[in-house]
Order: structure tokens, then sequence, then C-alpha cells
């Protein structure tokens, strides 16, 4: 059993006086994709942040590549190969679509992510390159903030509520460029409440209730029920 | 002709108060913050100069290769020692801070140089002067407009041309998502502070050339500073320029109805402006 | 919990014997004339004069969210009123005083109509330069003795008392009456209805907003409050120093910087902080001012520590460490203990 590329040690997580996470226990190995799917309020997000390091916790409840890296800055985080998609985009509105790629890219680690890759990947980009960020659709605005994660190159790249908000059909396309961005060994979290989505995509899924694993297995193995326990914790 | 004189030379005065603005301007731009101590650290780059020219014999515009590079030192020190910590939600910490540095600096200045009004000597240049369509104009007010220009136009190339600008408009629309890009913005907000103390560097210079400036001559420029950036705009360098220039026009012309009105009637274009346009002349759209 | 008998009340065991006690102290400090002696009774004046206009700085920065470093308009202000009404308007100094608080609420909003449009620290810089414009006007009256200023007649100021000892019990009585009324306004207008809705803006703006707490009429009336109260301190203060020029009228250093240190100290957005603010301001005055400059730089880095380290001041330490509150403003629920059995 090789040794995972991120793993949760009883991570807890708290705003002020409110616990969002119970001591989760999660493994992510190289190359795999995992899917954490929840309803609102589960904790998936926080989870994220946990990770991305925009929230901090213990050093030694976040380990990536066998590194304590749990009270890091989110910038370290960064540094070391962990790119996040965040919820709702978040580009940068005084940045142009070309600017908020390169400063996604500005971390130089090497990979096969850069400017042309990403162009080629959704071209509509590189037709819109020099437009404000704020101009574009919002499936536009999302295939933006995934590329500008990709170019950082990173080895594991975190996904919160990617379809959050977008017509169908774009998250269908998103959808169908998730395979070729992971599929080069790089390994991915990804936070989504549409289920099935979530499962044609990973390899493995957890599910979060009240900020707990409420239930952990293949993607392809999982039963509908199971899942709507987990979910919502009825029987 | 008075007239118009009156206009010009405002209009080339108007180049030291944007000098004055363009640092605040920066600063608030990349981190919201109000640097209450700002016009005390242009007074800081002005006895700076002095010490400089005074120990080398340099002429002072000279003593810029060592001013400049000092007071950004300073600058990004100060920015990572003491007001990254102030930074947040609350609008006070930063406010009482700077306030404390500003009373700090003044002392210090009356510890190391006294009360006296200092005044550097930049020879010739003081006196030169070249005529224009009957105007006599100075040589030092022509050259401090150009400074004014092209640290302006330096300023906005660095910002919206260059990979630092990049940084900086990011942490400046979103701190935390900037994080994500790997940017520290600690030390982003300490290179802001850093650039904006060397030009503020500049504008120190060029005021003890052009004036005497004596331990509280701070927060007279901090003022005209302030009025300049409101006046043309917030987050608008040209519109910097512009306020800069408005207000010059204002005392100049001011003064030459009566000479107790020059500092007044910079004041009060000012207020005319927070009346009729209270968000300043050029407003950016934020994008 | 929620089936204990329980009882909520603003007042506890700590403030009623606060109040015991801070009316034992006035009762002493208004005897003063009769036990202390005359430099004392001068000190005393100065920082009750002090104490007053840290309280009022301290309701717009520390409950309004109203930063000032201007409010030395309003003192120069009051002390050009008050000279301006007893010399040409004939008044009584004491009616003058009133005169001052009165004429500086009615300037104050065209004033804060105009710099409300600044927002959190441009609104900061905004108040002096209004400071500026009125220095530099009354530096153009002549009337007042221009830029080199004027003293008060010697007529007006025996017209307060004819004797000496008389006039600086009535001062220091006047400075005693200015801090109590200052710090007793700022408490009724925070126990009013008002108050609680400065309490709910100040702990957010936009929910408080939501709530339909007209934001902007709220901090108007706590700005021009302040200001009429701030005039008024200033007629007294330049009725002890006899003479007023712009540049002292309107000095940022002694009516702003100062105020500021006290209350940043001494804990910014408490009643009680402007008090402990200023005895300590004062202690480190008596025994520091020899230093001259040194003692203002140490003064700055004091407040930088304190806002840094301790942002709720010393009377906010002591709070968190003792949960007391000598002044009751928070609501308390006091769970029976004897209940519970």
């Amino acid at each position: 059993m090789p040794e995972p590329i991120l793993s949760l040690r009883k991570l807890e997580a708290r705003y002020g006086d409110f616990q969002a996470l119970y001591g989760v226990e999660m493994a992510l190995n190289e190359g795999e994709v995992l899917a954490i799917i929840g309803a609102n309020g589960a904790g998936k997000t926080t989870l994220l942040r946990s990770v991305s390091g925009l929230m901090s916790n213990a050093a030694a409840q976040v380990v990536y590549h066998g590194q304590p890296i749990g009270a890091l800055r989110a910038d370290e985080v960064a540094a070391l190969g962990i790119a996040l998609v965040p919820e709702g985009r978040q580009l940068f509105p005084s940045l142009s679509v070309e600017e908020n790629l390169l400063i996604g890219g500005r971390l130089n680690r090497k990979g096969p992510w850069s400017l042309d890759a990403v162009f080629e990947l959704f071209p509509v980009l590189k037709e819109r390159r020099a437009f404000a960020s704020t101009a574009l659709s919002g499936g536009q605005q999302q295939r933006v903030a995934i590329g500008r994660a990709l170019m950082s190159n990173p080895d594991l790249i975190l996904f919160d509520e990617i379809s959050l908000g977008l017509a169908p059909v774009i998250i269908k396309s998103i959808y169908e460029a998730l395979p070729g961005i992971v599929g080069d060994g790089m390994s991915a979290i990804i936070v989504e409440q549409d289920v099935s989505k979530a499962l044609s995509v990973s390899d493995r899924v957890y599910c979060l209730m009240e900020g707990r694993v409420s239930l952990e297995g293949r993607s392809r193995d999982i039963s509908r029920e199971a899942i709507s326990r987990a979910y919502f914790g009825v029987e | 002709m008075d007239w118009v004189n009156a206009v010009v030379q405002g209009t080339l005065l108007g180049g030291l108060y944007a000098l004055f603005a363009a640092g605040l301007s920066l600063i608030f731009g990349v981190m919201r913050l109000v640097n209450i101590a700002h016009g005390d650290l242009i007074v800081l780059g002005a006895y700076l100069g002095l010490t400089v020219v005074m120990a080398t014999g340099l002429h002072p515009l000279l003593a810029l290769v060592f001013v400049v590079p000092t007071m950004a030192a300073i600058g990004y020190v100060l920015q990572r020692g003491i007001l990254n910590k102030t930074l947040g939600d609350d609008i006070l910490p930063p406010l009482l801070v700077t306030f404390g540095l500003s009373v700090i600096l003044q002392n210090l200045f009356l510890e190391g140089y006294t009360a006296d009004p200092q005044k550097m000597n930049a020879g010739a240049l003081e006196t030169a002067s070249v005529s224009v369509g009957g105007l006599s104009l100075g040589v030092l007010p022509l050259l401090t407009f150009g400074i004014a220009i092209f640290v302006i136009a330096s300023l906005q190339f660095i910002f919206y041309r260059t990979p630092l600008g990049r940084s900086f408009r990011a942490v400046s629309d979103n701190q935390e998502i900037a994080q994500l890009m790997g940017l520290n913005k600690r030390h982003i907000f300490g290179l802001a502070m850093a650039l904006a103390l060397a030009v503020t560097a500049i504008a120190g210079i060029l005021l003890g050339i052009r004036t005497s400036f004596d331990p509280t001559a701070g927060g007279a420029r901090l003022i005209y500073g302030f009025e300049a950036v409101i006046i043309g705009g917030l987050g608008n360098l040209w519109g910097t320029l512009v306020g800069g220039v408005i207000l010059g026009v204002a005392q100049t012309v001011g003064a030459k109805i009566d000479p107790g009105w020059q500092l007044l009637a910079g004041h009060i274009a000012f207020l005319v402006v927070l009346a009729i346009r209270p968000n300043g002349l050029f407003p950016r759209v934020s994008g | 919990m929620s089936d204990q008998p329980h009882e909520i009340s603003r007042s506890s065991q700590a403030a009623r014997v606060a109040a015991v006690l801070g009316a034992l102290i006035i009762i002493i400090l208004v005897a003063a004339p009769w036990w202390a002696g005359r430099a004392d009774m001068r000190l005393m004046g100065e920082l009750f004069l002090y104490l007053a206009l840290a309280s009022l700085w301290n309701l717009m920065a520390g409950y309004a969210g109203l930063v000032s470093v201007g409010q030395q308009a309003y003192v120069g202000f009051g002390g050009y009123m008050l000279f301006a009404l007893t010399i040409f308007g004939g008044l009584h100094p004491v009616f003058a005083i009133a005169g001052a608080g009165v004429l500086g609420a009615l300037i104050a909003i065209p004033v804060a109509t105009l710099i409300f449009r600044l927002r959190g620290a441009y609104f900061a810089i905004g108040t002096w330069v209004i400071a500026e414009v009125f220095r530099l006007s009354f530096a153009q009256l002549s009337a007042l003795g221009g830029g080199s200023g004027s003293s008060l007649p010697v007529g007006i100021v025996r017209s307060l008392a004819s004797s000496r000892s008389g006039r600086e019990s009535l001062s220091y009585w006047m400075a005693l009456g200015a801090a109590v009324t200052a710090i007793t306004v700022v408490y009724l207008m925070l126990r009013s209805r008002r108050g609680l809705a400065l309490t709910a803006i100040r702990d957010n703006e936009l929910a408080a907003g939501s709530l339909g707490i007209d934001i902007w009429r709220t901090k108007f009336v706590v700005y021009v409050v302040a200001s009429g109260l701030t005039a008024m301190l200033g007629a007294l203060i330049f009725l002890q120093k006899l003479r007023i020029s712009p540049d002292a009228a309107f000095s940022v250093n002694d009516w702003t910087a100062f105020v500021i240190f006290i209350v940043v100290i001494g804990g910014i957005g408490t009643i009680e902080g402007p008090i402990i603010g200023t005895l300590i301001f004062f202690a480190l005055r008596e025994t520091l001012a020899d230093l001259g400059t040194t003692y203002l730089i140490v003064l700055g880095v004091v407040a930088i520590v304190v806002m840094l380290k301790a942002p709720k001041g010393v009377w906010g330490f002591i709070v968190e460490r003792y949960d007391i509150q000598l002044l009751p403003l928070r609501y308390r629920v006091n769970v029976k203990e004897h209940a519970k059995r």
C-alpha cells in the first residue's frame, strides 16, 4: 500500500463557537479522484478550506506527502502544489482573463500546464483573453477558475461546487473536460452536491453529514440507498 | 496676465501635490490603509535628503539615489513590522497606530533636527527660469511637474503592466483568493509600502528644495495629498494629478486675491468638490 | 438551563459599590477648594477637562465609529465664541459658554452633512481639513486678533467673581461639572434607544441597517451632540487660559492627539476607559514631562503597543480579567444560585 498523497487525521474545524468538522479521517492516494458529497452545511467547503490553508488547523491534522501542513498559510500550501477552484469561481475582477490565468501560474511549478495548454483545453478563453473577467458568462468564468488553478501545475487540485449556478449543458461540458485534466496522475478532490455527477468522475466517495464522515466507498460499488442514508441520515 | 501667471504657477505646484498624493493613493488602492503619518514620512524624506546633502555635499537631487532606497526599505520594514498587524475589518487600529506614528516621527525630528526651519540648497536650479509666451516659469517647478508626470506614468505602468502590479490588484480584489495563488499578502503589502515610500522620498526632496520645512510640516502635506486624492477620485492616479493641479491653482489664485487666503482657498476648493461630486471628479469605475 | 430562575439586569454588585464610591468621590472633589492647594486645583481642573474631551471623543469613535482627528475644530471654535460673545455680545461668561455650545452644535450640522460623505479613515482626515478651515478662518478675523490672537479683557474676567480665589474655585467647579456632565450625557445616550442602535451599528453596520436602524441619522446626532459639548469645553478651556490664538485654539496635538492617546490607552468603546486613560495620561505627564519630546515619543509608543497588543486598553484588560463593569450598560443574566439546590 503506497503512502497516501493526502491524509486527514482527526480533522477538527470550528468557526467561533460553531464546530464544523468532528474528527474527520480521510486518505487520498496519488492519482486518485475523490468525491465529497453531503447536504448544505455538512462541512464540505470547510474541509477544502482546511486542506488549502484558508483555515488554520493543528499541523498534524492535515498531512501532505508525509508532511504536516495543517498550520501552514494558504500561500505556503499553494507553493507545495495544492490548488483550489473556489466555490463561486472568485475571479479577480480587476484582472483580465489572461491575467487571471497568469497569476495562477506565478508559482512557476514545472508541469504540463501553461497558458497555451489552458487555451487549448478551453479555446473560448483564448478568444476572450483580453476581456475583463467580469464580462464573461458564468460557464466561461468557471473555465477561467479551473484554468487558473491548473496554471500552477498542482499535484492535488480541489474543486468546490464547480457546477453551482451553471446551466446543465455547461455543467456537462465542464465535467466532460475533467478526465482530461486529472488524467495525468494529478490527484483531485471534488466537492459536489450533484451526486451522480460526482460519482461519474470519481474513484472513491466520502459522504459528510453534520461534520462527520457518514459513508465511504468505491464510487462504482456504492448503492443509491446507502448514499441517501448517509446523505440525509434517514433509515 | 497676472491671473494667467497664477494659474500656470498653481498648475506646476499641483505636480508637487500629486506627488504627495500618489503614495497615499497607492497604499489605499492595494490595502485600504489610510496612513495618517504619510505627511510626516514626506518630511522624513526631506530630512534624510538634508542629512545626505550635509554629509556628502551632493546636490539634493542626487541625494535621491540614497534617499529613495532608504525610504523604500523603511516602508517595507514598517509595513511588515507594524502596519500589517493593524489590517482587518476594523478601521480603528490602522488609523490610531499611524496617528501614533505621526506623533513619534514629529518628535524624533524635533530631537534630531531642532524646531528650526530647514531647507535644502539646490543652487542655481532654484532661481533658474525660462520665459514662455511672456510668462517666466521656474525651472524647478517645471522639473517637479515633469517628475510628477513621470512618477504617475511609472506607477500606472507598474500597476497595469507588470507581474508585481498584477499581484497588487489581485490582493486588492480578494486577499483570500490571492493567497491561494501563492501570494503572501504580507510581503505584497510590504512591497506596496516600499513603492509608496520611494515616491514619498521624491516628494520629500522636492518639497525640501522648494520651501523650508520643520518637524510639524507633515500634517499640512498629508492634507494636501488627501485633498488631491479625493478631488481626483479614489483609485485614479491620473485623476490624482488633476486633483493636485486643481488644489494648486486654487491656492495660487486665492493668494492672488489676498495672501491670507492661499491655504483657505485650497481647502474650500476641496469642500466644494466634496459637496457637488462626493466621489471626486474622475472616480474609477470599479470593474 | 432555561427553567432555572434567573433575572436579567444591568445592575451588579460592583456597579452598586461603584455608584456609592463615585458619589463619595464627587462630594470630596466638589469640596476641593477647602482642602486642595491652588496648583493641585489647577491640575485637577485640567484633568477634568481632558476627561470630558476624552469621553466625548470616545462616544464618537468607540461607539459611533466616527474617528475624528479634527475635534480641535470645536475646541477652538468654542474658545473663540466665548471671546466673541463676551467681548462683542456683552454676555456673562457662563452664558457665553452655553452659547458656545449651542453655536458649536449648529455649525456641526452643515459640517456633518459635508464630511459624512467621506467613509472610514477618509472621514478622519476630512475632520482635520475642517479644523484647518476653522483655524485659517479665525486667523483672518482681525476683530479677534487675527493670527496673533487676543486676551480676555479684565472686566470680563472680573465679572466671573471678584476675588482671584473665587474665580479659581468657580473654574474648578465648572471643569468638574463639565466632566460629570460629559460622562453622564455619554452614559444616558448609550442607555437610550439610540444607544442600543449605536451598539448594534458598532457590532454590525450591515445588520443594523437591515433592522431598520437609520445609521446616518444616529451617527449624525452623535456627531452634533459631541461637537456642541466639545465647543462648550473649548469655551471653558479658554476661559481658564484667558488668551486665545488660532494656533493654540486649533492645536491638533493638544486637543486631539492627547485625547486619542487617553482613550486608546484607557480603553476605547468603554465608559470607564477614558477615566482610567486620563489618570494614566496625567500620571505619565507629571512624571515624564521634563523629558520634553521624549515624553511624547513614549506616549506614542505606548499607544501603538496598546493598540496592537491590547486593543481594548487597560480597562478592557481589567474587564476581561475580572468581568466587572462599573457603569452598567450591558445586560447580564444572573442565575439564582440558591435555586439550583
